[in-house]
């Protein structure tokens, strides 16, 4: 499918965005943790600073987000993985809101209850989860749900390389194909599973590879592509509107950050990141567009100044929120 | 003289491993990001440059795979130690370890041995939320047929491992993210301590008392007791004495030095980072109130736990729902102003 002017600028424009409020998360996620605000002895600690817990960003891998979502409606359901700022950004999922759960704050999307791992955002049909291959179920119910209500909505599941060695890959694939539900299933191949490489975890090279075992289209992107991603996945998500089942996408695509900030790293080639940077699929869009004549130098500078305000106005949204009153942890366990 | 040394319970816990890899060549290490990692928690510290890669195995993120194959090496006359990242992730794998590593010795009439150690980090308190911050060793004390170990500090902890691997049968070994000594993540002070060289047991249903008191007993386990015992030292300064009791394992669990305390305090509160229904503090209530006539309280008993609620993740939340030092302080003064019904009587 060749992509239109009007998805190519989103495309990227939601790439600088995504790229821009990871590496604001990765500054602003320091402050408090390192000495001497924190306990006498430690390094860094994950518990201080106005973003405590884990955070797990995805600097590098935005072409996975947007190729797909690019494609996607508001009524289509998105389930992603620990690292979900970039599938949440990509699936319109409101900043302020998103980022005031993970500043813990009140106005957030879960009041403050679920943070950077846990956001819900039932509007815009956008779920994630702390736990890994636990995205492609809850996308088979979604796609489960569309068929019986007779709607052609699709559900993505996106998961890491890792989880598709987990039981619930291979029970979700086989049971969307079993039903032929409207589902993708996009492998977010970023190589490592922790510190574990892929080459280290998986018997076969690809997971897209796997889709045979189940009968389904199996597509592999070699390539961190955004334009690649979209035109790979189109024809996986046409199929699944028109009800002729589910498909699995694998993307070899980049992570330029630690598992989680603060990870050491030990484990990982230490010119690795240096390399994988030298391929950086922003300017790389930013270069289709232009060659294409899509988009002049100043429009360029307009679109980057726009996607760093509301990153911005954000990251100030939840600082000026309030905290929810602590005694709020006793509400909604049920409704 | 045997040489010691401070070290953190991360520390204590690869050592205790090392000197039984050492000790006994069936011994060996599945989990995710064991090897080159050391164990997200620093439990496997420096073992893959000792042992090399065919004891210290990286597993794929397939934990019903490497679990069931820990119950079906140990069945096969190996002693696996195999570590679930975090307890909260037994949801992907629970088959494995309460249908099957819990009751094949059972179902089997005593005829096989699973000596499988099963090691996993436990609590909150750092904000990661609730998928990531239960303890739920209640969970898994409930269930008949695994051993379950809860250390508070380095030197209990190389002592229940050691006991732990040379024990024949499923043992959890659970320990706090918040007392590992890791240089990430704020924790408390008293949990790394002397730790003998040589290797030693500690045998399992022995509860310690940390600290002796007389006017109401504390019982806790894992952080929670190095909470207490701060807490101690505040109603020591408002001229209170608690004593104070770490349960150590919770199967077997120790009832008799729980109801020797209570008999002599006459008050008892439990402090747990658990869950509140149907836990560790229901059981150690229900302990007491069945010895009732032997033990004479003075106080109804108190419980603080996790109220029910999973794990939120922002910070007054999750501050709220964990019980604190001060909720422990506050605790045990609230246990001196009540009586019992009887006592009111008479």
């Amino acid at each position: 499918m060749q992509a239109s002017k009007e998805a190519l600028l989103w495309m990227y424009e939601t790439m600088l965005e995504i790229r821009d409020y990871e590496e604001t998360m990765a500054n602003v996620y320091l402050e408090g943790k390192l000495p001497p605000h924190i306990q006498k002895g430690l390094a860094f600690d994950i518990g201080s600073g106005p973003v405590p817990g884990e955070m797990h960003l995805a600097a590098g891998q935005e072409p996975v987000a947007v190729g797909v979502c690019a494609h996607l409606k508001k009524t289509d359901t998105v389930v992603g993985t620990h690292r979900p700022h970039h599938f949440a950004i990509a699936k319109g999922v409101p900043l302020d809101r998103m980022t005031a759960e993970i500043f813990g704050k009140v106005t957030g999307l879960g009041k403050g209850k679920g943070g950077h791992m846990h956001l819900f955002d039932p509007e815009h049909n956008f779920s994630c989860s702390g736990i890994i291959g636990a995205s492609l179920p809850p996308a088979c119910g979604a796609g489960l749900a569309a068929k019986k209500l007779g709607k052609d909505w699709v559900a993505v599941a996106f998961f890491g390389e890792g989880a598709a060695n987990q039981g619930s890959f291979h029970e979700s694939l086989n049971l969307a194909a079993l039903w032929q539900l409207p589902v993708i299933f996009v492998c977010e191949d970023n190589q490592w599973a922790i510190s574990v490489p892929k080459s280290e975890s998986t018997c076969v090279p690809w997971v897209a590879d796997r889709a045979s075992a189940y009968g389904i289209p199996g597509v592999l992107v070699a390539n961190n592509d955004a334009l690649e991603v979209y035109e790979a996945v189109a024809p996986l998500i046409e199929r699944a509107r028109r009800g002729e089942g589910p498909g699995l996408i694998e993307v070899k695509t980049d992570r330029y950050l630690g598992h989680f900030q603060g990870d050491p790293e030990l484990y990982r080639p230490k010119d690795e990141v240096a390399t994988l940077r030298k391929n950086d699929p922003i300017p790389k869009l930013a270069g289709v567009l232009k060659s294409l004549g899509m988009m002049t130098e100043s429009e360029q500078g307009a679109i980057a100044a726009r996607a760093k305000k509301r990153v911005a106005g954000a990251f100030a949204f939840a600082r000026e929120s309030a905290y929810p009153a602590a005694q709020d942890a006793l509400d909604d366990v049920f409704v | 003289m045997t040489a010691s040394r401070k070290l953190t319970m991360a520390q204590a816990i690869s050592e205790a491993i090392a000197q039984e890899m050492e000790r006994d060549a069936k011994v060996f290490v599945m989990g995710e990001d064991i090897g080159k990692y050391g164990g997200i928690f620093g439990a496997t510290g420096g073992l893959l440059d000792k042992f090399g890669k065919d004891r210290i195995m990286d597993t794929p993120i397939s934990e019903t795979a490497f679990i069931g194959t820990a119950t079906g090496a140990a069945a096969a006359g190996m002693r696996p130690i195999v570590e679930l990242m975090f307890v909260d992730f037994f949801g992907v794998c629970m088959d494995q370890i309460y249908n099957h590593l819990a009751k094949n010795t059972y179902m089997a009439g005593g005829n096989i041995r699973l000596p499988v150690v099963l090691t996993t980090a436990i609590g909150g308190g750092y904000n990661d939320a609730a998928q990531h911050s239960q303890c739920l060793y209640a969970t898994f004390a409930h269930m008949p047929g695994i051993k379950v170990v809860v250390p508070s500090n380095a030197y209990d902890a190389k002592g229940l491992m050691i006991q732990a691997i040379r024990d024949d049968n499923p043992v959890m070994f659970m320990y706090h993210k918040g007392i590992m000594g890791l240089p990430w993540m704020a924790y408390f002070e008293g949990s790394s301590n002397e730790v003998p060289q040589e290797p030693y047991t500690i045998a399992f249903g022995q509860a310690k008392v940390v600290r002796e008191g007389k006017d109401a007993t504390i019982v806790s386990i894992s952080q929670m007791v190095q909470k207490a015992l701060v807490a101690a030292d505040e109603l020591a300064r408002q001229g209170l004495s608690a004593e104070v009791i770490d349960l150590r394992t919770l199967v077997p669990l120790d009832r008799n030095t729980v109801l020797k305390s209570v008999a002599k305090t006459g008050r008892l509160l439990i402090a747990d980072e658990d869950y509140l229904g149907y836990g560790l503090s229901g059981e150690i209530s229900a302990t007491v109130a069945e010895n009732l006539d032997t033990v004479k309280l003075k106080a109804p008993i108190k419980r603080l736990a996790v109220p029910n609620v999973p794990i939120p993740y922002s910070r007054p939340l999750e501050q709220f729902v964990i019980p604190q030092v001060g909720s422990i302080v506050d605790g045990v003064r609230k246990l001196l102003e009540t009586r019992v019904a009887a006592a009111l009587a008479a």
